[in-house]
């Protein structure tokens, strides 16, 4: 399933990018060095990191999104530079857990 | 891949910390339009990216150089910061001094040096206190044993 197939059922917002990419894992920490080390490409990444610096880990893992969970605040800095890059950042208030375990329903096809 | 040497330079700016991991991300690019293995690529964007922002965030920034030969990626970071005082503890995970500016970005785990030896075949940290750090890391492309 793809990032925007994801963000339509989840009702999640899809604030940069296309959201084309397949998602093919989950993870979340908001500790760069675990990501970079840890993430797989095509994880969908949840993180309440909100700094221009996930950009550059989100394109080095290759990851399928960035998640920003609990309604934390995204501005206009991060969403210009992930437009920029083509990453694609989506929005929730949902916590981490939530998003993933929801999203991971989604993924498998199991009806939340 | 081609046979030539591909060599890459870039200076490593700490203004904002916004382009932190920007000459990684470039190495990686190059990489992968040579062609080269997705795991060597893997390993050397990790070890790269956790000397950028050691460069950054450790020294006010340096400069990257590059070298891709088909036997390996040579990856050079220099700095003219503060220097490593004790190698030894500054490679144990989760050793920090990073600032509470720096960790409440996401920085400062304490794995970057880990990280580095982890992710390459060989790595060489060479530090003077009050002259700067020079780590030098190599991924084989052909990795031996494992
Ligand atoms: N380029 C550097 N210049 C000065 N000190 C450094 C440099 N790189 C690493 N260090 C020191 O080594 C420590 C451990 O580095 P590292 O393992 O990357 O963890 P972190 O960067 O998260 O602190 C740093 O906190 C810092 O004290
Ligand atoms: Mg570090």
């Amino acid at each position: 399933m793809t990032v925007k197939e994801v963000a339509e059922k989840l009702g999640l917002t899809v604030l940069t990018g296309e959201g084309e990419k397949e998602i093919t894992g989950f993870y979340s920490c908001d500790l760069l060095s675990w990501v970079i080390s840890h993430a797989k490409a095509g994880d969908m990444w949840v993180t309440v990191m909100n700094n221009i610096n996930i950009l550059a880990v989100a394109s080095l893992v290759d990851v399928a999104c960035i998640v920003i969970p609990e309604g934390v605040e995204i501005y206009d800095n991060l969403a210009e530079r992930a437009n920029e890059k083509g990453i694609t950042i989506l929005a929730t208030e949902l916590s981490a857990a939530d998003v993933i375990i929801r999203s991971s329903d989604a993924v498998r096809g199991i009806d939340a | 891949m081609s046979e030539a040497i591909v060599k890459l330079h870039y200076d490593i700016d700490a203004e904002d910390f916004t382009t932190a991991g920007e000459a990684s991300s470039g190495v990686k690019k190059t990489l992968t339009r040579l062609g080269v293995n997705h795991e060597v690529i893997k390993r050397v964007a990790i070890a790269m990216y956790e000397a950028e922002i050691n460069a950054v965030i450790h020294a006010n920034g340096g400069t990257a150089d590059v070298e891709i030969t088909p036997e390996r990626v040579t990856v050079i970071i220099a700095d003219n910061g503060p220097g490593i005082p004790d190698l030894d503890q500054a490679m144990t995970p989760g050793w920090s001094t990073a600032t509470n500016l720096v960790r409440e970005m996401g920085f400062g785990a304490g794995m970057g040096l880990p990280n580095m030896k982890r992710y390459t075949d060989e790595m060489y940290v060479d530090s003077k206190v009050g002259v700067g750090t020079k780590v030098t890391l190599i991924v084989n492309m052909n990795r031996q044993g494992a």
